[in-house]
């Protein structure tokens, strides 16, 4: 999909969209616009909504109330695998690699969505299947390259260390080349080291290659240094938008987060 | 030992993908080829041939289950009701319009498959156990509509005498030359399979195996690979009955109860779950496994046991207790079945005789 992204191009806009769970109101009446080419952080305490929302936008749940829209196009009926065809990857709270692969295997998955191959060329293998195998392991590796995980493409991924397993998957996730990549707690559960390392490469994957990047995370620290914009979301709905400077400054979300004397 | 990646440089992705990358392996293909196509006709007696030959078309069932159940992660208790499909399918085509094997064989297949997707239907929306009775009920409903439908079953007795397989106008009548045969289909079934297992589709399959929600992020349409995996097993499934018919000359459906969709299941669990190695294996485990106690029994049992009648009674137990408890024992010791127990074998020779 190749639409003209200049500054101030809007990649995915959420309009009013709530989500219920009986009497829960999971998300609330959020609207949200992301500009193209934006790290937008969405944070709030736990139970706020993000992952809800975050769910939404990959088609996991289908809203209540209003609509999102992704290039132009309302995506709000569409299935997850529809929408990873349009070109929004993501990565999960809690890994969902798929232990019984390796590596390599795994990030070929990401290049599902880019291959052509069919059962009959498959049952063949042999000629067209096989170029294409390859032509897609060249760009796989380019990703192994790019998060260093070169040593690791041959290991089945169940038995990979935390860090390298949440490592994985944003390369599983980059390999289907996303325009919009949600990110839901990338650095939860690493150590200080392991954080730079990810922080880094989120902002490589941003500046070097275009992503528009939407990302949850806990670490007030990280969000603060590498979003462009945040929004604040506590108990469903969206309490507070703006740049990291705003937000800090922000009394709704200082509240929020500390609470408020009485 | 010989079994060795040491020294061996791969210098592009095609070589790294390849089925047998080591010289060794090939060289052991090469051997089992000429083992399996010109020693095994020309040494083995006519009665071990047929033995090979149900080894063999249960292989072709194994594989098919296996892409289901062990790749897919999907279950299916109505494996032999499609085999039964593909039989009658084949026996209609082969004795009404008097077509050739290489006609029977894919429409027994194809038919397989498309009732395939239809009881795959189900899996698009549930799972596990749930999805295991649904499928239970289409092994009885496929039984019952072919038994109760003369058009296909033939009337009497639901069975169709079907004429021998001809290839290049050689009628296949004896065991040996229906080995050749069924030969040919095995390898082919075997080379399918492994190609599936690594390509696009095969990955698709694990993924939804492995983690649904996942693949379905990855871009991978959940519903549509599940009944895609579903055809496949059933298309195998076709083509066992296919096979089973022209190597018994009859097409009846009391060769395909429920017992043997349940003989299908434990050969795939036997065998080792998303292997296609393992597949092999189990169908070879569970076929030889009656036929070696009987063996074992008819050469033993007189010296135990007078009474021939009580003999007899003892040997169809035996084999229904020896089977259910070695699948028992599997599942507690091997989970991974005897594939597993095949690759510690090689690892540890792998560097044998050194410890490291």
């Amino acid at each position: 999909m190749s639409v003209a992204s200049t500054a101030g191009d809007v990649t995915l806009s959420v309009n009013g969209v709530s989500k219920y769970f009986g009497g829960v109101r999971a998300v609330d009446d959020v609207s949200v616009d992301i500009p193209t080419g934006d790290i937008f952080s969405i944070i709030g305490p736990n139970g706020a909504g993000k992952t809800s929302l975050v769910n939404m936008i990959s088609g996991f749940y289908t809203p209540n109330t209003g609509s999102i829209v992704f290039n132009g196009e309302d995506i709000t009926e569409r299935r997850p695998n529809e929408r990873a065809q349009r070109g929004i990857a993501r990565t999960f709270q809690n890994i969902a690699l798929f232990a019984g692969m390796n590596v390599l295997e795994n990030l070929m998955l990401g290049r599902h969505i880019h291959m052509k191959s069919n059962l009959l060329s498959a049952c063949v293998y042999w000629g067209p299947n096989q170029r294409e195998e390859v032509r897609h392991r060249a760009r796989c590796e380019e990703i192994i390259d790019f998060l260093k995980l070169n040593d690791l493409r041959k290991q089945s991924t169940g038995a990979l260390a935390y860090g390298f397993q949440k490592r994985v998957e944003l390369g599983r996730a980059l390999a289907l080349e996303p325009t919009l990549l949600l990110l839901d707690e990338p650095m939860a559960g690493m150590n200080s080291e392991e954080k730079e390392d990810m922080a880094r490469y989120i902002l490589d994957v941003n500046e070097q290659l275009g992503t528009t990047i939407i990302l949850i995370e806990h670490d007030m620290g990280v969000v603060m240094d590498i979003s462009t914009h945040i929004a604040v979301l506590d108990q469903g709905t969206k309490i507070a938008e703006g740049t990291p400077a705003e937000i800090q400054a922000n009394p709704a979300v200082i509240a929020a987060y500390l609470g408020t004397s009485h | 030992m010989f079994h060795r990646e040491s020294g061996y440089y791969k210098t592009s992705y095609a070589s790294d993908s390849a089925l047998y990358p080591l010289p060794i392996a090939r060289f052991a293909v090469a051997g089992f080829a000429i083992l399996f196509f010109v020693v095994a006709p020309l040494a083995v007696s006519s009665y071990y041939l047929t033995i090979l030959n149900l080894v063999g078309i249960a292989i072709v069932g194994a594989l098919g289950l296996n892409i289901l159940v062990g790749l897919t992660g999907q279950i299916s208790i109505g494996h032999a009701a499609f085999m039964s499909v593909g039989a009658y399918t084949a026996a209609n085509l082969a004795t009404r319009f008097d077509l050739p094997f290489w006609i029977t064989l894919p429409a027994g297949g194809l038919m397989a498959a498309a009732i395939g997707i239809v009881v795959g239907f189900p899996s698009v929306r549930i799972k596990g156990l749930y999805l295991a009775i649904s499928t239970l009920a289409a092994q009885f409903i496929i039984d019952w509509f072919i038994v109760h439908t003369p058009a296909i079953s033939g009337g009497f007795q639901a069975s169709i005498q079907v004429p021998r397989p001809t290839v290049f106008g050689i009628v296949l009548d004896t065991q040996r030359e229906l080995y050749l045969f069924i030969l040919v289909i095995v390898v082919i079934a075997i080379v399918v399979a492994l190609n599936i297992a690594r390509s696009r589709v095969g990955r698709a399959f694990i993924a939804i195996r492995d983690q649904d929600i996942a693949a379905e992020i990855l871009g991978i349409d959940v519903r549509r690979y599940k009944l895609m995996a579903f055809a496949i097993s059933s298309f195998y499934a076709g083509v066992t009955g296919v096979l089973y018919t022209y190597y018994s000359g009859v097409a009846n459906n009391e060769f395909f109860p429920l017992v043997v969709s349940i003989d299908y299941l434990a050969m795939v669990i036997i065998g080792g779950m998303g292997s296609v190695l393992g597949a092999i294996f189990g169908a070879t485990f569970v076929t030889l496994l009656p036929i070696a106690i009987d063996l074992v029994m008819s050469s033993l049992g007189p010296y135990l046991i007078d009474d021939m009648g009580t003999l007899s009674g003892i040997k169809s137990h035996m084999r229904l207790i020896l089977f259910g408890g070695l699948i028992m024992f599997f599942l507690v010791v091997e989970p991974d079945g005897l594939n597993r127990l095949w690759l510690n074998i090689r690892s540890y020779f792998r560097v044998w005789p050194f410890s490291y």
